[in-house]
This record gives structure tokens, C-alpha cells and sequence, in this order.
């Protein structure tokens, strides 16, 4: 089978992104919060590679960490709101009638609060946190999932192997677990990737914000916010995070596409 | 229609209310002590009571759910923590700028994906189409906040063509619109990625149909058929996302009035929280979600008027 084009440059973008976070867990190629003022904004050398920072701190060390940082956030977000998401439509799905009316209701409402408002909020309420953030990402994850999942178990409900099932006599929610689950993983894996993305970018709107990871902790959205008011001394330090943020939200969104017209050949738009 | 505009209205009233629900709950009944937040961790127990008691935290819920509602209706959204004067002018002073850059926003970012995404579709699978397609994949994965800082790099700190930020307001008003063309930039070039994505899909679908070679052969221009006859045709699927794409501009003028220093209710949202403002913070998330959910019911109301065939089915 030939792998559509969107699907490479997005395995391989990802794999990069990834591997720089899984590379900075072990080994960064300096420590990325050890100060060393009298070497600020440093140029790119065989030491530095893309330079220093406001502070002498080593940028290719920050960046990979920032990595790890987003992929955190990006994955506690999309597991949360995708598990409950997906467990509101399954259950939607399994039971029908007012009680599917009422959630996909509810997923509406959801709708009508952008992750900055709910993240707005939460930072209002408890002070601005990386664990606000997750929240408010996996908040806004719910009716999306919701919908995705509900859509799908509704198609498989059809299926003879699940009246098979029933007349077995198994109910609704053995049904669910045991055979809707593992047949509507392709759709909601698929919307994970791509909700993946939206997280990465999310978090880095919020965090550039000072709605997201506290200092020192780096992210690339923290290090645009820093590197704002320097642009006159060191605009590159403007470029780099921006850059790393294009490449993983990029990344995950070829990938996911990619993915979606590999499993679902019927869905593969015009091109 | 009568039953149709009722329907959705009904839909529209109680999603509000929800909506309104959601906030309050979020604001008041989490485990957040408001006094706490505002006097800080050192405040004794005795200015902690009596803040409490001036803020009407003793109150049962319902009763200070009501009044708020109640006295929003009506245009009072309480009295603001750290600028001490009601919270509904500080938003009147504000509304103008925000509303500025949301329209010239939206403006922008429909007319470039009308054109992009037409001017695809008419170059499909030609070398003008790949490059709007790559542009636009491209446009998709920038976050609008970070190509406003490059284009504050490259045309007010290296040209020095235009202002890097602020607002000079509108008594000067070429001063005024000179302040909002980076601002509009960042906003739309992003937006309008997705914009002309449908655009251009929708376009395709339609190209298709057996009428549009009909007045292709009636000797029509290409251009005259692409405009008249192909985008009427294909607005039902990109007016649903500019319609969706609405919470996304409504986001995007927080984020971008930040990045530019716009003195809009964007700017005042986040000086509410590092004040520690919740009235203030509450009214404005109020606000920009009843405008989210307005928006989508106008779009749902203009499918009629779009494609009146619609009419019969709803």
C-alpha cells in the first residue's frame, strides 16, 4: 500500500519533535537553567549551537526541553479530555433516547468556551498553573471526543455482531466495552492526533500568556513571551521557539490527516 | 419559518443560560476562597469575614446567581475590585478597540479565503493551487501571537514602517488604522488558512455539477462562472465554519491585543486576573462566551437566507 504523502512528513516531524523531548529526559547539551550572564546572547558556536539567551542560558538545551514540556502537557490533556469524551459518547450511544439528547446538549454548551476563556477562569479563580492549563486544554477535548465517539458507536450499534452480542445476552455496557470500544478506536486515535496538535498550540498561546508553566521552567511559549520585549536586542530569540511550535503542530496534524485517510479510504478528500 | 426562528431561539435562550450556569459555577462554587485571593496568604480571619461578607460570599448560591443575572440583564455587572467603578463602564470604554480589531479581523480573513480558496479551486491540481495548499497547511500550524511578534520584527523594528503597538485611538484616524494593520495581519492570515481550505473544497464540489458546465458552454467567462455561479453555491459549508471560526477570532483578539498593547476588554481580561479581579474576570468570560454562542445562532438563522431550500427541511 502506498503511504499518502502527509503521513510521512508528519511521522517524520513527530518523530523528531519526540525524540528531542525523550533525548532531553536523559541528556541536554548543557544544563538549560544554568545562568551565565557574561555569556548572554552569545552567537551560535560549536559550544552554543543556536546561541544563548537574555540570561547566558544554552537555547538548543531550553528548546529540547521545551519539547518535553509541551508533549507533557499536550498528552495529560488529550488522555483526559478524550477518555471522559469518549466515555460521554459511548455511553450516549449505548443508552439513546433523552440521555444521548442531554450529553450531546451538554458537548454543545462546551463548545461555546474556547480553551483561553475556561483557562481565563481557572487562572482567575486558583492563580495561573501548568495544571490549570492541562485542565482547561482537556476541558475543551470533552465535546469534541463526545461527538467523534458517539458518531462512530452509533455505526456499530447497527452491526449483526453487536444484535449477536445482545442476543447473547450481554448489556449495554459490556456492549460498549467489549465490542463498540476496540471498533470506534480508529476514528477517536485518529482525532487524538489532531487534537494533539490543537494542545500544542493551545499551550503555548497560554503559556505565552503566563496563563501556563510557571518560571523557570521553559516552554516555547514562555520563551516568545521573554524574548518580546528583547526583540530590538535579540530578535532570533523570537525565531527558534516559534519555529519548534510550527514543526510539532504541523507534525501531528500531517500525521493525524495521514491517518485518517489510511483508515477511512472513504473519507479521503478532494485533493 | 414562524416555528423554525421560535425553535432555534428557544435553543439559543437556553444555551446562554447554560452557559451563564457554567461560569457562575466555575467562579464561585470550586474550592477557591475569592477573599483569599484577593487579601493574600498572610490576611488575618477577621479581614478575610468581613471581605467575605462585602463580597455577599455568605449568601446561598442561588441567591447570588440570581442577582447576578438579574443585574446583569440589566447592565450591571458589579462594582471592579481593583478600578473601584462598575465593571460595566470599564467594558463600554474598552468594547470600541476590541470590536475594531474583531471586525477588521473578520474582514480580512473572509475576503483573503474567498480569494485564496477560489483561486485554488480554479487551479486545481496546478501549480498555484499546491502553493495556496502548502501556504495554508503552513498558516494552520502558526500561532497567531507568534507571527504578530515577526511581523512587529520585520515591519516595525526593522523597516520601521508601522507602530510595533498601542493604540492611538480614533481622533486621529489614519494614526489609528495604521495601528491596526499588524494587529488585523496576524489575526486573519491564520484564520483564513482554514477559511480557504473549505473555501476551496466547497468550490471543487460544486465545480462539478452538471449546471456550472451548462454555463461554462452558455459562453460565460470562466471568472463570471467561478464568482456567480460556483461560490453562491459552496457558501453553505464555509459559512459554518466562518461561523465556528468565530470562537477562534474571539480567542485570537485576547491573545493578539496582548501582543500589541491594544487597550481592549483582551487587555483588561488579563489585568483583571493579575489584579485578581474576579467580578471584573467573570463579566468579561461572560461576555466573550455570549458573543461565541450569538454568533452561532445568527449563522444557523443566515443558512436560510443562504439556501433557501434549507427552509423546507428545518
Amino acid at each position: 500500500m502506498k503511504l499518502p504523502v502527509n503521513l510521512l512528513i508528519g511521522a517524520v516531524l513527530v518523530a523528531l519533535v519526540l525524540g528531542a523531548a525523550a533525548l532531553s529526559l536523559l541528556w541536554t547539551p548543557h544544563d538549560f537553567t544554568q545562568l551565565n550572564v557574561r555569556n548572554k546572547f552569545a552567537a551560535p558556536d560549536a559550544t552554543y549551537w543556536l546561541g544563548t539567551d537574555q540570561l547566558g542560558r544554552d537555547l538548543v538545551s531550553q528548546l529540547t526541553a521545551g519539547a518535553r514540556n509541551s508533549m507533557a502537557v499536550a498528552l495529560a490533556a488529550v488522555l483526559l479530555g478524550g477518555s471522559i469524551g469518549t466515555a460521554l459518547g459511548l455511553l450516549a450511544a449505548a443508552i439513546g433516547g433523552w440521555v444521548e439528547d442531554l450529553v450531546m446538549r451538554i458537548a454543545d454548551i462546551g463548545f461555546a468556551f474556547p480553551a483561553l476563556l475556561f483557562a481565563i477562569m481557572l487562572a482567575a479563580v486558583f492563580g495561573p498553573s501548568l495544571t490549570n492549563a492541562v485542565l482547561a486544554i482537556a476541558f475543551i477535548n470533552i465535546p469534541v471526543f463526545a461527538r467523534v465517539a458517539r458518531a462512530a458507536a452509533n455505526q456499530v450499534w447497527t452491526r449483526e455482531y453487536v444484535a449477536a452480542a445482545r442476543a447473547a445476552g450481554l448489556n449495554r455496557f459490556a456492549i460498549s466495552k467489549d465490542h463498540i470500544l476496540p471498533n470506534i478506536a480508529a476514528p477517536v486515535i485518529v482525532q487524538a492526533t489532531i487534537e494533539f496538535a490543537v494542545a500544542i498550540l493551545a499551550e503555548a498561546a497560554l503559556s505565552y500568556l503566563g496563563l501556563g508553566a510557571q518560571p523557570p521552567s521553559p516552554t516555547w511559549g514562555r520563551m516568545l513571551s521573554e524574548a518580546q520585549t528583547l526583540m530590538y536586542q535579540a530578535p532570533q530569540l523570537a525565531v527558534y521557539p516559534g519555529l519548534c511550535i510550527v514543526a510539532a503542530v504541523m507534525g501531528f496534524g500531517l500525521l493525524g490527516d495521514g491517518l485518517r485517510d489510511v483508515t477511512d479510504p472513504r473519507l479521503v478528500r478532494e485533493r | 419559518m414562524g416555528y423554525f426562528l421560535l425553535r432555534r431561539s428557544v435553543g439559543f435562550i437556553l444555551t446562554l443560560f447554560a452557559v451563564s450556569v457554567v461560569v457562575f459555577a466555575v467562579m464561585n462554587v470550586l474550592p477557591g476562597d475569592p477573599a483569599l485571593t484577593i487579601l493574600g496568604l498572610d490576611a488575618t480571619e477577621d479581614a478575610l469575614a468581613a471581605l467575605r461578607d462585602q463580597l455577599g460570599l455568605n449568601d446561598p448560591l442561588l441567591t447570588r446567581y440570581w442577582s447576578w443575572v438579574t443585574n446583569a440583564l440589566t447592565g450591571d455587572f458589579g462594582v471592579s475590585h481593583s478600578f473601584r467603578v462598575p465593571v460595566a463602564g470599564l467594558i463600554a470604554e474598552r468594547l470600541p478597540m476590541t470590536i475594531s480589531l474583531a471586525v477588521s479581523g473578520m474582514i480580512f480573513t473572509v475576503v483573503l479565503a474567498l480569494v485564496l480558496g477560489i483561486a485554488a479551486a480554479a487551479n486545481h491540481r496546478k501549480a498555484g493551487d499546491w502553493g495556496i495548499m502548502f501556504v495554508s497547511q503552513l498558516g494552520i500550524a502558526v500561532p497567531a501571537f507568534w507571527l504578530a511578534m515577526l511581523l512587529v520584527l520585520v515591519f516595525a523594528v526593522n523597516l520601521r514602517w508601522l507602530p510595533p503597538g498601542g493604540f492611538p485611538g480614533w481622533s486621529d484616524p489614519v494614526a489609528a488604522m495604521r495601528a491596526l494593520i499588524l494587529p488585523t495581519v496576524a489575526l486573519a492570515l491564520v484564520q483564513s488558512s482554514v477559511l480557504a481550505r473549505v473555501t476551496r473544497s466547497s468550490a471543487l464540489e460544486v465545480m462539478r455539477q452538471d449546471y456550472v458546465r451548462t454555463a461554462r458552454a452558455s459562453g460565460f467567462s470562466r471568472r463570471r462562472v467561478l464568482w456567480r455561479h460556483v461560490l453562491p453555491n459552496a457558501l453553505v459549508p464555509i459559512v459554518t465554519i466562518v461561523g465556528m471560526q468565530f470562537a477562534a477570532l474571539v480567542t485570537g483578539t485576547i491573545v493578539i491585543e496582548n501582543v500589541f498593547y491594544l487597550p481592549g476588554l483582551g487587555r483588561l481580561i488579563f489585568q483583571s486576573i493579575a489584579n485578581r479581579d474576579l467580578p471584573t474576570v467573570q463579566a468579561l468570560v461572560m461576555l466573550f462566551a455570549a458573543i461565541v454562542v450569538t454568533a452561532n445562532f445568527i449563522v444557523d438563522l443566515l443558512y436560510v437566507v443562504i439556501d433557501p431550500r434549507l427552509k423546507a427541511r428545518a
